[in-house]
């Protein structure tokens, strides 16, 4: 290896690989540090958001490893036995460039991508992980990986080590981030026959759905359910945040469990053969947990950074992409200059404030609160609300009116009106 | 579909382990955390930590980590040193 490069990337996920690609193609001498293999690490839910992508790489999707691109979504309030789904289907994100929604399995994708960073000239080093920064006069100047030859010195570093920032941490920027502003995610991947999913899932061939679960998902506690369609295997997780977790004394693999257990979720899954158990964690603290995002010689992206947009746009690969991209083009103009202090990194952050990185956070920065504070709406108020809607359609012999009267008062006795108006108040602010 | 217990799915996956853990608890930390406060004992997706309770000790399972982390998140007390395993060693997804 070389003793000496223009960037080092810690972390070859879309926000690394990403930084890679713009450096290599702009003809830095760029290194990304991996500790395992690219993708092997990486679990997310499971739709890349591509606007970035597709610039970097036109038409990506005729090459990359994508699975469906997503037509259809599906949200859904389930109570402990019954469900209420609002389902979208738009026929228009069938043609390029599909809504730029793609369902992708990460270890499949992440793999194609550093290959392209490769291809366009970054030196991928695999097996290998970073410990600490080799720190100059306060400046980053390069990464001490735990391996024979790990000390390598670079102008500046680019951090993309992912949700777990020990490095930022380490770097100063962040502290250890708080059990609020993370969420626990757990997926399994269910495998099926192609043709059945697609029967299933009323879907052509090509074409994904993201089906989102809320109310009682969790059994009674904050968080949420989800299946996304790949071509021959389902995504089925859940989230719940580490907070919630902690203080109920909840097992996450019962939570994922019970999820799946659901009649309304279960019918999906019939048949089907587990083929992979994983757990993740999404940095859903949104603009409020946003640490610093530069100092001398080093910047902060993707995960490590929190960009995650936690509304229920649930969009992160784009922002980690774009924020890779922000940083690479300003180490672009860092080294036209011959400066990589925190000052001309600095840029960077005026970048991302530009874009619909920050702009998006910012708009939803109330939600990480306010989802914890809605508890009402992942207990009792969906069985409340399903068992009025259940009452509203079974069949007897009592009158209309005779019907709505009853219903109406044990809704009444069930709810506290006045709460759930409150909490479907700040829903709402999740919802737009 | 066919239930599996979490050991039964762990089998399923792929793990390069290391001769050491990259996982270390300060014990004594550990054990001055009350016990209905030993988050690690439930919040691991894989259950990594398990309380031994004849030799009132916390048994770290390291070999089935997951390396997602919320036992750092959760743990009360900074008892936990947690780290990334060696570089190529850990869990390997073939999916993700």
């Amino acid at each position: 290896m070389e003793e000496r490069f223009d960037c080092i990337i810690v972390g070859a996920g879309p926000s690394g690989t990403t930084a890679a690609l713009r450096l290599a193609r702009e003809g830095l001498n760029v290194a990304v540090f991996e500790r395992g293999k690219p993708g092997a690490k990486n679990m997310f839910g499971g739709v890349l958001y591509s606007t970035i992508l597709d610039k970097l790489i036109p038409g990506f999707w005729k090459e990359a490893p994508v699975e469906r691109h997503v037509i259809r979504k599906r949200f859904s309030l389930l109570s402990s036995d019954s469900e209420a789904a609002f389902d979208l289907c738009f026929n228009a994100f069938d043609r390029p460039p599909f809504n730029n929604s793609f369902t992708v399995l990460r270890a499949r994708f992440d793999r194609w991508y550093s290959e392209k960073a490769e291809e366009a000239g970054a030196v991928i080093v695999t097996g290998a992980n970073v410990e600490d920064f080799i720190v100059e006069d306060g400046a980053i100047r390069g990464v001490k990986a735990g391996m024979e030859g790990g000390l390598v010195r670079a102008d500046c570093v680019i951090c993309a080590e992912g949700v777990n920032s020990l490095l930022a941490e380490k770097a100063g920027l962040k502290k250890k981030p708080a059990p609020e502003s993370m969420t626990l995610g757990v997926k399994e991947i269910i495998s099926l026959p192609k043709e059945t999913i697609e029967d299933r899932f009323s879907l052509e061939d090509g074409q994904g759905a993201a089906f989102d679960f809320f109310g009682a998902a969790l059994g009674g506690a904050v968080g949420s359910g989800f299946i996304y369609t790949n071509r021959d295997t389902l995504s089925v997780g859940i989230g719940c945040p580490i907070s919630v977790l902690k203080e109920k004394g909840l097992r996450p693999n019962d939570l994922i469990e019970g999820f799946k257990a659901h009649p309304s979720v279960g019918r999906y899954l019939r048949g089907g053969k587990m083929e992979e158990f994983s757990a993740h964690m999404i940095p859903e603290g949104g603009y409020r947990a946003i640490p610093g995002l530069v100092r001398d010689g080093l910047m902060l992206v993707g995960d490590s950074a929190g960009l995650l947009n936690p509304s229920i746009f649930r969009e992160g690969t784009n922002l980690a992409m774009a924020s890779g991209l922000f940083a690479a083009e300003t180490v672009i103009e860092a080294r036209k200059k011959g400066d990589f202090s925190a000052k001309t990194l600095g840029d960077y952050v005026e970048r991302l404030k530009g874009s619909f990185v920050i702009k998006d956070l910012k708009r939803y920065r109330g939600v990480p609160t306010a989802i914890t504070s809605i508890p009402g709406l992942f207990g009792e108020e969906p069985e409340a609300i399903l068992d009025f809607l259940k009452g509203h359609f079974t069949v007897s012999e009592k009158s209309k009116d005779e019907i709505h009267s009853e219903l109406k008062k044990a809704f009444r006795d069930r709810v506290s009106m006045k709460r759930l108006f409150l909490e479907l108040y700040r829903a709402s602010k999740i919802l737009r | 579909m066919e239930k599996k217990t979490l050991p039964e799915k762990l089998f399923l996956l792929s793990f390069k382990v290391d001769r050491t853990s990259h996982l270390i608890l300060d014990k004594e930390a550990c054990m001055r955390c009350p016990e209905s406060e030993r988050a690690c004992l439930w919040i691991c997706p894989s259950e990594v930590y398990k309380w031994d309770a004849e030799k009132r000790d916390i048994i770290v399972s390291y070999e089935g980590c997951l390396e997602c982390g919320t036992c750092r998140i959760a743990c009360p007390s900074g008892a936990l040193e947690w780290r990334n395993p060696r570089g190529g060693f850990g869990v390997a997804y073939r999916f993700g």
